[in-house]
């Protein structure tokens, strides 16, 4: 199974484990639904349409209420630091939760108590906290989108509010940002650079970039990064799908259902999310072909 | 460690240095009184934090500073500011010289205008000054901000200083305030 964990921006919602599923506009997941905008839902959204599609088993949420106090994001660490040993996780995304180096340290530990370690995605505040931490390089794929590359190359910058200004977030300089934040050790194995153009890179320099369909209102809608990160964390494993090839997918895939929506820079997630089976059955399909 | 357990190590020349904590922040005061209330008060309110001796770079304020969790900035400037305590400077323990972004990245889409302060980017419909996306950030009051926020004007939306309580929240309320000045009435 593949697991995504991360909270709602609800304050009471219940710290919920389930097989998550999309109904119209909400999700569903033990009897509790949750409406579809940005942050961890819409990765969610993607995710869960992605496997439906794809018919590439089920995805797995960890939930909890957080309104940015860090209360429901400390309930999850914790309920992850007593009970992952009793999952085997093939995929594991690390999304919305408050940035603490402490609980991030405790639960990537815990990690090594589950029966399989996991392929380890993190994203948003869990991705800040594994940089913090010094343990990026203990995960293999890191998702950040140009500003949060430019904190990435800034070895010392606490949180991206804190990038300093000579490091500046241009598209130009991301194969530099890249290079930087490997060589101070605040990369994972394989970063997935979300911008005007989506770059794939390891070590070494960019793999691979994907840039069409050009879809420049995609840049000012919430959420089209997440669901970015959702489609991979669906797809790895589907039809052998190895991590860079759903990463590479994915940023298609999103790009392809980002066109069909037609958006404005008004424009909500849940319009791309809608046009993802079409998106990927003409990318997975043209793929085949190749 | 409380104040008086700090001051007896100070008394006995064991003065701690500050432990480099990757997520915690410096709180600087005027003067010792502050550091002893703002101490008492956000203990009181659940945080955890620490009275420590400053580290060199700091060259203002009193010979104490408060350690405190950084990502949670917004809200416990808030609480201090209710409290009639608000410190003279905040920084990260990790680099006290650095300074919150102060760069803005505009980006014209005819009729939007988007705005984008570190990692965080909000949108407004020029005519309307209607708030009609949010974006980016990685902290949980994110999309709690977007969705109490976005279809709002900017004089109806509530202020992310006010109701967010992280750095994102934070990053926010900069986008804002220059969104308020390129977009004003």
């Amino acid at each position: 199974m593949r697991a995504v964990v991360g909270t709602v921006p609800v304050k009471d919602f219940p710290l919920t484990v389930g097989e998550v599923t999309l109904s119209g506009e909400v999700l569903r997941i033990n009897g509790e639904t949750v409406p579809v905008n940005r942050g961890t839902p819409a990765l969610l959204a993607a995710a869960a349409k992605a496997v439906e599609v794809a018919g590439a088993g089920k995805i797995t949420g960890f939930l909890v209420g957080d309104i940015g106090l860090g209360d429901g994001s400390r309930r999850l660490y914790d309920y992850l630091v007593r009970n992952l040993d009793r999952f085997d996780v093939e995929a594991m995304t690390f999304h919305y939760l408050q940035p603490d180096v402490d609980w991030h340290n405790r639960v990537l530990f815990a990690v090594e108590s589950m029966p399989r370690k996991p392929l380890l995605i993190a994203d948003a505040g869990f991705m800040y906290a594994a940089k913090m931490s010094g343990n990026a390089s203990s995960y293999d794929l890191f998702t950040p989108d140009v500003g949060e590359l430019a904190f990435l190359a800034d070895e010392a910058a606490p949180h991206p509010f804190y990038t300093r200004g000579f490091i500046l977030h241009d598209e130009n300089k991301v194969p530099d940002l890249i290079r930087r934040a490997y060589a101070h050790d605040n990369a994972a194995r394989y970063l997935m650079v979300k911008g005007e153009c989506d770059r794939l890179a390891e070590e070494a320099g960019v793999m691979e970039t994907v840039d069409t369909p050009s879809v420049e209102s995609m840049e000012a809608m919430g959420g089209t990064g997440d669901t970015l990160t959702g489609l991979l964390t669906a797809l790895i494993g589907a039809n052998g799908m190895s991590i860079t090839e759903a990463a590479i997918a994915a940023a298609r895939i999103n790009r392809v259902a980002g066109d069909s929506a037609n958006p404005t820079p008004a424009s909500q997630v849940i319009e791309l999310v809608h046009q993802l089976p079409r998106a990927m059955e003409t990318v997975l399909g043209t793929c085949r072909h190749h | 460690m409380a104040f008086f357990d700090f001051f007896k190590q100070k008394l006995s020349k064991t003065r701690p240095t500050a432990a480099p904590r990757e997520d915690r922040g410096f709180l600087v005061f005027e003067n010792t009184s502050e550091v002893i209330q703002a101490e008492t008060l956000l203990k009181k309110r659940g945080w955890t934090v620490h009275v420590m001796g400053p580290p060199p770079e700091i060259n203002s304020g009193c010979d104490l500073v408060i350690t405190f969790p950084l990502i949670e900035e917004l809200n416990i400037l808030r609480q201090l500011g209710h409290a009639g305590l608000a410190p003279l400077s905040v920084m990260p323990v990790t680099g006290p010289l650095l300074q919150p972004v102060g760069l803005f990245q505009v980006k014209d889409f005819g009729a939007y205008l988007m705005v984008r302060a570190a990692n965080m980017k909000l949108v407004v419909e020029k005519q309307t000054r209607k708030i009609v996306n949010i974006s980016g950030g990685g902290c949980p009051d994110v999309p709690y901000l977007a969705q109490e926020m976005v279809g709002k004007t900017l004089d109806e939306a509530p202020r992310p200083r006010q109701i967010g309580h992280t750095l994102c929240g934070y990053a926010l309320e900069l986008a804002f305030e220059e969104t308020l000045t390129r977009c004003a009435p």
